[in-house]
């Protein structure tokens, strides 16, 4: 049975657990504090994070890119991801990794676009 | 013929699903392909609350100052500290389901209901709190007016620089209604039950305090909503043509009339898995107490559930990430 031997390592080899047990309690450790760090930011919302990139708020950056790194170890770690075969991690994360960016970005551009036709145009919209 | 028979793990079997090129058995593998479509299904919600989102981006309501609720805390502005709490709890019931498959593994039976047990009263947890922050999204605090643009005016104290709740400023004028009903009226039309306070009487209320303003939908270049002086709010408030307390899925008092649809409707159907998750796990739990797992020489079936609750967990964090903190 492939899920007896668990790989046991997480970031990339730098912390090694003894047992499958201890490495859950690692995770979960590891998860409640990233979830601490968004709740603090999002409470605080510091100055400095208020800036755009690519027309984003750095601070909402900061929290997708937090929210997708706990998706991967909940995936990885509680849902084995990282104990299955190749072929299969493939099969499950590759449609996920290819299809939600891809559907992401086309609506999002267009209610960019949808937004600036209301904002500019001449049909009052906001009465 | 002769290589793929020897290469299935159970002989005979191929056809039955004995032949295992994933290395996981057929249910794993069809639990796996459900996660997959019904992420995507989540996905298509999400990013269509987005799209509404960057469609109205200068004027969607600010989550911080929606979700201000804790229990047992009545007044106190505590924005997130319980959506944060509901996170944790199922994190944690998340990893209380992993223990149990780890528990499985190792064909320890007192173990693996222990904590399936807990792994229940996490989700029952949840899912408790999720409709209490509904009971308390549906309520309202301030209540607001609607304009017929369908725009929310909400109303500021300049004294406290604090939202003011139309129930305390408005003053009670001497105009009885009271809901219409099926039985006393024209028979093809109803009401819901009405505001606590008419538009006249807001009115009354409001021409009445001088440090009373209007607070728009806009949000300006800082991501604050955009408060007109007292000038402008003499103006503004005779667009207004009803009053709106709390939120159902025609209009809500925090705002844009979508981002309740789409709170509803997410929260609803993500709520709709924990609870069908927790249906399921005890199910399970059941089985594993009665030994049907045991007999059955393997506790795959809980490792199954759990994929299904890990994936509930996923989903939260992402709708956590887009509805309360972005």
């Amino acid at each position: 049975m492939a899920a007896e031997e668990h790989k046991l390592a997480i970031f990339r080899g730098l912390l090694k657990f003894k047992s499958n047990q201890q490495k859950i309690w690692g995770v979960l450790i590891f998860l409640s504090v990233v979830t601490t760090i968004e709740v603090a930011l999002g409470i605080i919302k510091p100055e400095i994070l208020s800036g755009s990139f690519l027309r984003m708020k750095i601070l909402n950056w900061i929290f997708i890119i937090l929210t997708i790194v706990k998706a991967y170890y909940i995936a990885w770690d509680f849902m084995h991801i990282r104990d299955e075969k190749s072929g299969l991690k493939n099969a499950i994360v590759l449609p996920l990794v290819i299809l939600i960016p891809y559907l992401a970005f086309i609506l999002l551009i267009e209610a960019d676009y949808i937004f600036d036709v209301m904002e500019t145009g001449f049909v009052a919209w906001n009465f | 013929m002769e290589v793929t028979a020897k290469a299935s793990t159970e002989e005979g079997l191929e056809w039955e699903g004995g032949n295992k090129p994933f290395n996981a058995s057929y249910g794993k593998l069809m639990m796996w392909f459900f996660i997959v479509s019904d992420a995507l299904t989540f996905t298509g919600f999400l990013v269509a609350y987005g799209f509404s989102r960057f469609k109205n981006i200068n004027s969607w309501p600010i989550a911080d100052e929606v979700f201000t609720h804790f229990p047992f805390l009545h007044g106190i502005d505590a924005p997130m500290y319980y959506v944060a709490l509901m996170t944790f709890v199922l994190i944690f019931s998340s990893v209380t389901m992993v223990l149990a498959v780890d528990a499985g593994h190792h064909m320890q039976k007192a173990k693996v209901t222990f904590y399936m047990l807990l792994t229940v009263i996490g989700g029952a947890i949840f899912v408790g709190s999720q409709a209490w922050e509904w009971k308390n999204f549906i309520k309202g605090e301030y209540g607001a007016l609607e304009t017929k643009g369908g725009q929310i005016l909400q109303f500021v104290n300049t004294d406290t620089g604090k939202r003011a709740a139309i129930q305390e400023f408005a003053q009670g004028i001497d105009s009885p209604r009271t809901t219409h009903q099926l039985s006393n009226g024209i028979w093809y039309k109803s009401e819901s039950s009405l505001p606590t306070v008419s538009l006249a009487e807001v009115n009354k209320g409001f021409a009445a305090s001088s440090n009373l303003v209007i607070r728009t939908e806009q949000l300006d270049e800082k991501g604050r909503k955009v408060v007109l002086s007292r000038a402008e709010s003499l103006v503004k408030i005779q667009d207004a043509t009803i009053v709106v307390e709390g939120a159902n899925l025609i209009r809500n008092e925090y705002g844009n009339r979508l981002f309740a649809d789409f709170f509803f409707f997410i929260t609803g159907f993500h709520g709709f898995h924990v609870f069908s998750g927790v249906v399921i796990n005890i199910i399970i739990f059941f089985n594993v107490i009665v030994g049907t797992y045991e007999r059955r020489g393997h506790y795959e079936m809980v490792e199954k559930v759990g994929l299904y609750w890990h994936f509930v967990d996923l989903v939260w964090v992402f709708v956590f990430t887009f509805f309360y903190l972005v």
